[in-house]
């Protein structure tokens, strides 16, 4: 059973951790798509 | 909360009794949309096949619309509801959370969907699923677009509910399955999606009822993709899951690694959404950094992940049958596999077509500057049609094979019929989604009711070989019309006909799950896949060699800058 | 079955990867940033790259502009529409309004010169997609984006719409001659 003792590495206890990876897939697209691309279309300048 | 539990004897999964409904419940509203779109299919492409061209131009625009929300919407979320319960509470083996929410959600669902589709066909709002503004429809329309989608969202947190549940009860030990991790992708995406549609759906519905006077288009499409091309992220999730769900099921597949399929998942939560800028890179006022990053998932890093699940799923395969001694060459494995078990053909046929016809040409058509070559053409259908119809649909069909013994204990009637099935529409719509990328290359558009241009002052002439793709089209199409409704018939026909099959046994308490003893004692090493990896290298090929013809026709075009 | 069960190992991170595996991993990797590179060195080295100015514009501003350009540069019309064929100087801002249901007016432009092209729609979103060249761009109201064309061959050109904008979709079509 020395298995039993052997510590969980980092990633697989982030991708056991469902909240966690929630969180990420709904902040990656938020910011790099959604909040990057609205502020794109607020700041298009004014034609003369 | 009392509820009982099953013991299915064909499968020994263990159902829970109120989720079993609920799956009951969507795969079979999910049916039912499924068979409005294709009928609806029926008259659209009746319409685009020009020696035929049924409806009028109005009727048409209308069939189209509903073709495209019933289909893309309402079939695909609707089974993939059933396939996030299945994943969560039967594999997890325990309790579904909130089951009287679950059912408040799907009648919302319902609710939602028979509304937009009367809108439709009241005829006022024949928008396209897109509804692009400034066109309006009537606001049922949003509204139950709107209903659909909150049920959805319920559900999506009643599937994250149920995975505390199991947790804290303990019905299994370690990390959650590989299937439903991927179902966990699907639902995360799925979160995201829906949020998108609210954000644009709720102004919208509000405009469309007078109360805010004007919605930019620009800003329309790029919210409003964060929720369309999202959604079609679900369906890669989701399907990519059947896929090793079915591997295991049929030939009791291991995951080659757990690392790298999950990392590959993991690609999925991060960078999948980015790829809704798919649909803006023809669009003005969007820079081409926003453009660069996000239509190419950060860096391809999901396109990365899929050619991952693309080697792992028929890898895992082919180390099964290896296992099992089908050790000759580099394809005995493969020739020896069941293809006559419509489950894993209408698998096999959706990984080969989703990669070699759907992700090739997504990949394509996703190049920032390569878009303007084929954007708003049919060639975009064409590429859908191999992801969303061969890729999801199909996958979707070979586990419903599997689920009408197991989730509706009834006998698959027609046996001679299923086998058939898959080749039959799978292939046909090989076939219509390559002819119809054909056409889109030569130029002809998408949505579009007249390739002649029947009254137009100025009307272009098209090549003939478009007429003559067009022409494939429609004759395809209709193959694949048939071996969808002969699908649809021979479930619906079993699910009420069928040889009733034992229930199995029901419980009070549910059984957790045992594990086999880990192997690590007698190592054996799993064979290595030649087989996969020369499949794999053929498809690089044909990938590279697409992706750089494109190139070259694009220099050929004016200079633009 | 194990897809559809938990790991068997409880520390499945650490478990070796299958060699073939891992070289498909590194060729798909190599691939991908192929791809993300080739992008940008079009930007840099390739011709036809959509232009990304734009301003946001009302459809008064943007017809009176075009309407400016045709009072100009008009050389005859065609159809029973009297649709103008306007002939600009190389190098000059140039108009082309899209609306229920036509593009307007029809440009005649030289081989090899580079025009300013402002694309703006009047009602609804169109698709401009010129034919048999295949260039197809999004057409949005009360944005004027600014597109470098440098037309490279010669001939009569169509602009047909190919954003659905209405029962008529299918008559929007327009017309560029490149002399
Ligand atoms: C045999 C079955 C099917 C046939 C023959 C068929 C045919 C077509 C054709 C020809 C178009 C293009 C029409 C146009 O742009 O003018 C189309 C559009 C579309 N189809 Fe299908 N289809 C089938 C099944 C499906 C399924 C199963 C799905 C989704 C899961 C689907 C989703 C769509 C969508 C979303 C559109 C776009 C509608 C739009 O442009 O607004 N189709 N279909
Ligand atoms: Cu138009
Ligand atoms: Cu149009």
């Amino acid at each position: 059973m020395a298995d039993q003792e052997e510590r969980i590495p980092v990633m697989q206890k982030w991708l056991d951790n469902p909240f966690l990876l929630v969180f990420l897939g709904v902040a990656m697209p938020t910011v790099l798509y959604i909040v990057w691309g609205v502020m794109e279309i607020a700041n298009i300048p004014v034609a003369r | 909360m009392a509820t009982t539990y099953r013991i299915c004897p064909r499968s020994g999964l263990q159902f829970d009794t109120a989720a079993e409904k609920l799956m009951r419940f969507h795969a079979v509203a999910g049916v039912l949309a499924l068979l409005v779109g294709g009928i609806m299919a029926l008259g659209v492409i009746l319409t685009r096949w020009p020696a035929i061209k049924l409806l009028p131009a109005d009727t048409f625009y209308m069939v189209l619309t509903a073709h495209g929300i019933d289909m893309l919407i309402f079939w695909i979320i609707f089974f993939e509801m059933a396939v996030l319960i299945f994943a969560s509470s039967t594999l997890l083996r325990c309790r579904l959370a909130m089951p009287k929410l679950a059912w408040v959600a799907s009648i919302l669902m319902v609710i939602g969907a028979i509304m937009t589709n009367v809108a439709i066909f009241q005829g006022e709002s024949s928008v396209m699923f897109t509804s692009y503004v400034p066109m309006q429809a009537k606001p049922h329309f949003y509204l139950g677009l709107i209903l659909f989608a909150v049920g959805a969202l319920l559900i999506c947190f009643i599937f994250l509910g149920t995975l505390v549940v199991a947790k804290a009860e303990k019905t299994y030990e370690g990390s959650i399955p590989l299937v439903t991790f991927g179902a966990l992708t699907a639902c995360i995406i799925a979160i995201f999606t829906i949020a998108s549609g609210a954000i644009i759906l709720i102004p919208t519905f509000l405009w469309s009822l007078g109360y805010i006077r004007e919605i930019d288009s620009l800003m329309y499409r790029v919210v409003w993709w964060g929720l369309g091309h999202s959604s079609q992220q679900i369906n890669v999730s989701a399907h990519v899951a059947i896929w090793y769900a079915i591997a295991a099921i049929v030939f009791g597949a291991k995951p080659m690694s757990e690392k790298v399929s999950r990392t590959a998942f993991f690609l999925y939560i991060l960078f999948l959404q980015l790829a809704s800028a798919h649909h803006l890179l023809s669009d003005p006022g969007l820079s081409s950094e926003w453009k660069i990053v996000n239509t190419s998932y950060f860096m391809y890093f999901a396109v990365l992940a899929s050619m991952i699940h693309g080697m792992t799923v028929p890898g895992a395969i082919e180390q099964a049958q290896r296992l099992k001694g089908y050790n000759k060459g580099l394809f005995e494995w493969l020739r020896k596999a069941p293809w006559g078990n419509p489950a894993f053909s209408s698998m096999f046929l959706s990984l080969i077509g989703f990669g070699f016809l759907g992700g090739i040409s997504g990949v394509m058509m996703g190049a920032e500057q390569l878009n303007m070559l084929i954007h708003n053409t049919i060639y975009v259908p064409g590429h859908f049609h191999a992801t969303v119809v061969i890729g999801t649909t199909l996958a979707f069909m070979g586990l419903t094979y599997f689920l009408v013994p197991v989730l509706f204990k009834r006998e698959v009637l027609f046996p001679g019929f299923a086998k058939i099935q898959p080749y039959l529409f799978g292939l046909a719509m090989y076939v219509v989604a390559l002819v119809m990328m054909g056409a889109g290359t030569l130029g002809v558009s998408r949505r579009h009711w007249d390739m002649a241009f029947a009254g137009a002052p100025m009307a272009y002439e098209w090549p003939g070989a478009a007429y003559l793709m067009m022409g494939l089209t429609g004759i395809f199409s209709c193959i694949a019309i048939v071996g969808g409704a002969g699908w649809i018939l021979q479930i619906v026909l079993s699910i009420l006909f069928g040889k009733k099959l034992e229930e199995g046994e029901l419980r009070s308490t549910p059984i957790p799950l045992t594990l086999p003893a880990p192997t690590t004692g007698s190592k054996v090493h799993p064979p290595a896949t030649p087989g996969t990896m020369v499949l794999a290298l053929i498809f690089l090929t044909a990938f590279i060699l697409y992706y750089f013809v494109n190139w070259k026709y694009l220099s050929s075009l004016w200079g633009l800058s | 079955m194990s897809a559809i069960l938990p790991p068997s190992e409880r520390v499945w991170w650490n478990q070796p990867i299958d060699k073939l595996e891992f070289i498909w991993i590194a060729i798909a990797f190599v691939w991908s940033l192929t791809m993300f590179g080739m992008m940008i060195w079009w930007h840099i080295y390739g011709n036809q790259n959509l232009a990304n100015e734009t301003y946001k514009t009302t459809k008064e501003m943007f017809a009176a502009k075009a309407q400016a350009v045709v009072d100009q540069y008009t050389v005859r019309t065609e159809t029973d529409k009297q649709v103008p064929v306007v002939k600009p100087p190389a190098g000059s801002d140039i108009y082309l309004i899209g609306r229920l249901w036509d593009w307007w007016p029809i440009y005649e432009l030289e081989k090899g010169k580079t025009y300013k092209l402002h694309l703006s729609a009047m009602d609804y979103m169109h698709g401009f997609s010129l034919q048999p060249q295949n260039i197809n761009i999004q057409v949005h109201p009360n944005y004027d984006h600014v597109v470098k064309i440098t037309p490279t061959q010669a001939g009569t050109y169509s602009i047909v719409c190919n954003e659905y904008c209405g029962i008529g979709h299918h008559t929007m079509v327009g017309r560029m001659y490149v002399k």
